[in-house]
């Protein structure tokens, strides 16, 4: 039976289709997904992530703990800073892709993927070797963002905190709606926006509180389909379609991410081998040339030869057009370079194109 | 949900409307609910033949991909081309607009296996029950 969050009933009452998604029951969508991501991209959408994972690392070895779990330089990350990070297994394949927040001095945040939970604790527990304190604090913790142009104004009317102040991947301390919460700026939509880590307890008065706020300004629930679209416009990668354990950083296009310049961290051999020896496949942005949908699984063709796939494909509702990401040889991951989608036993042309998809546009 | 009465449905839901010997086919208001926004639709070219119980065309939503069903044998004499640049109108209109296809029947007795509206509401009530 999969798992609800503290908000499963109020999603129930707006009418939301639900799904399993990674042992949990989640809204899929309420209005629609293509009115869902057009609020996000114009003005405003509220999502429950709380199926997300949190898990804390703390104590005086903190950051040696976090440097060998992490392929980023975690040193870089200041107390209110948030950093984009990868656990990488020995093999250098990734465990999950995860956000860490550096909550004070010696205390880390590490939002984890719902279904790689139990998988990220217990790899954590074991590389932990007892040195730091470790917290899985998944289920005491509710997720939700507001994400979106509108965003900062919603979240500002709920709070005493001067946002302006907070920068993208940055996070403090403070109330929304009264309740004790991490208000980090941070998202996976490509839009600003807020991400607030609240008590289980406090996600339906927050919830509430943001849904309120936010009508006048023509927020709306958002589901997991238009966060998906959303993502995926934005480039972001979704683990276990276009990320997982066969996959490394350096050929999901996370290059910038690995920091060698670290003595040891998990995977570090492993990548620095891949990067020698070249890799095996790497991580494009796909375009489609005419109509047709790509989506996950789909062979990619270049030359009369099935040359890669498709790992997350979907119409862009914002360009209008197949996007796709996939896996191809390195040397034919270039700009511009033409492939062959196949659907349905038919082979549609894409054109390589650089990521992301959309951008929004900075004011 | 809509269900008019003067149509006739299959279980793969889609309705037909015939009108000498000629049957239009589409999808019901109830299977474009379900599929949620529709973005791609595939049909095939006039003058192919369709075969009752086997996909004739394609409708894709943001999530998912489904054949549309024929629901009865013949000669496919018009396809709705203009959903191509406009598959949204499968949302709106599922039952005017969002036709796919006409048929030249091969077999009227076919009619005789789809269902009524009265038929297909319990149908669906099942189906829904099933969930």
């Amino acid at each position: 039976m999969p798992k609800r969050t503290p908000l499963y009933d109020l999603h129930r009452a707006l009418g939301a289709r639900m799904v399993e998604f990674g042992g949990w029951d989640m809204p899929v969508q309420y209005e629609g997904i293509l009115a869902e991501h057009r609020a996000v991209r114009t003005q405003a959408g509220l999502f429950d992530l709380s199926h997300m994972g949190e898990i804390e690392i703390s104590g005086s070895r903190v950051l040696e703990v976090c440097q060998a779990l992490l392929v980023t330089d975690v040193a870089r990350v200041q107390v209110g800073q948030a950093q984009y990070s990868v656990l990488c297994n020995e093999q250098g394949g990734c465990i999950d892709d995860v956000v860490v927040y550096r909550t004070a001095e010696e205390r880390y945040l590490v939002c984890v993927n719902a279904a790689n939970i139990d998988k990220d604790w217990q790899w954590m527990a074991e590389q932990n070797c007892q040195r730091a304190t470790l917290r899985n604090l998944s289920d005491e913790y509710a997720l939700l963002a507001v994400q979106g142009p509108r965003a900062a104004e919603i979240v500002q009317s709920l709070t005493a905190q001067d946002l302006s102040q907070l920068r993208r991947y940055r996070s403090l301390t403070g109330e929304v709606a009264g309740r004790g919460a991490l208000i980090a700026r941070t998202g996976y939509t490509g839009e600003d926006g807020f991400e607030l880590f609240v008590a289980a307890a406090d996600a339906e008065a927050v919830w509430s509180a943001c849904f309120d706020a936010g009508q006048p300004h023509g927020l709306v629930p958002v589901g997991l389909g238009a966060r998906d679209t959303l993502r995926l416009e934005a480039g972001m990668l979704l683990y276990g379609n276009d990320v997982d354990t066969e996959t490394s950083p350096l050929e999901a296009g996370l290059q910038r991410l690995v920091h060698f310049g670290k003595k040891h961290f998990l995977g570090r051999e492993a990548l620095l081998r891949q990067q020698a020896l070249g890799l095996k496949k790497q991580l494009i942005g796909l375009r489609m040339e005419t109509t047709g949908v790509p989506r996950h699984g789909y062979a990619l063709w270049h030359g009369g030869e099935a040359v890669g796939v498709v790992t997350s494909g979907t119409q862009s509702p914002t360009l209008g057009v197949g996007i796709a990401l996939g896996y191809v040889p390195p040397a034919l991951a270039t700009l511009a370079t033409e492939f062959e989608v196949e659907i349905r036993a038919r082979r549609v042309p894409a054109r390589v194109v650089a990521l992301p998809f959309y951008r929004r546009k900075k004011e | 949900m809509e269900i008019p009465k003067a149509l006739r449905y299959s279980r793969e839901h889609e309705w037909v409307a015939v009108e000498d010997g000629i049957a239009t086919v589409g999808i019901t208001d109830y299977a474009q609910e379900q599929l949620g926004d529709v973005v791609y639709v595939e049909l095939p070219e006039v003058g192919s033949q369709v075969t009752k119980d086997e996909p004739f065309g394609v409708v894709e939503s943001v999530k998912a991909v489904s054949d549309v069903y024929a629901p009865v044998s013949g000669t496919v004499t018009e396809a709705n081309g203009p959903l191509a640049d406009s598959p949204e109108v499968v949302n709106d209109d599922p039952y005017g607009d969002a036709w796919m296809i006409r048929v030249e029947l091969n077999d009227p007795d076919e009619l005789e296996d789809l269902m009524s509206a009265a038929e297909y509401k319990t149908f669906v009530e099942e189906e829904q029950g099933e969930d």
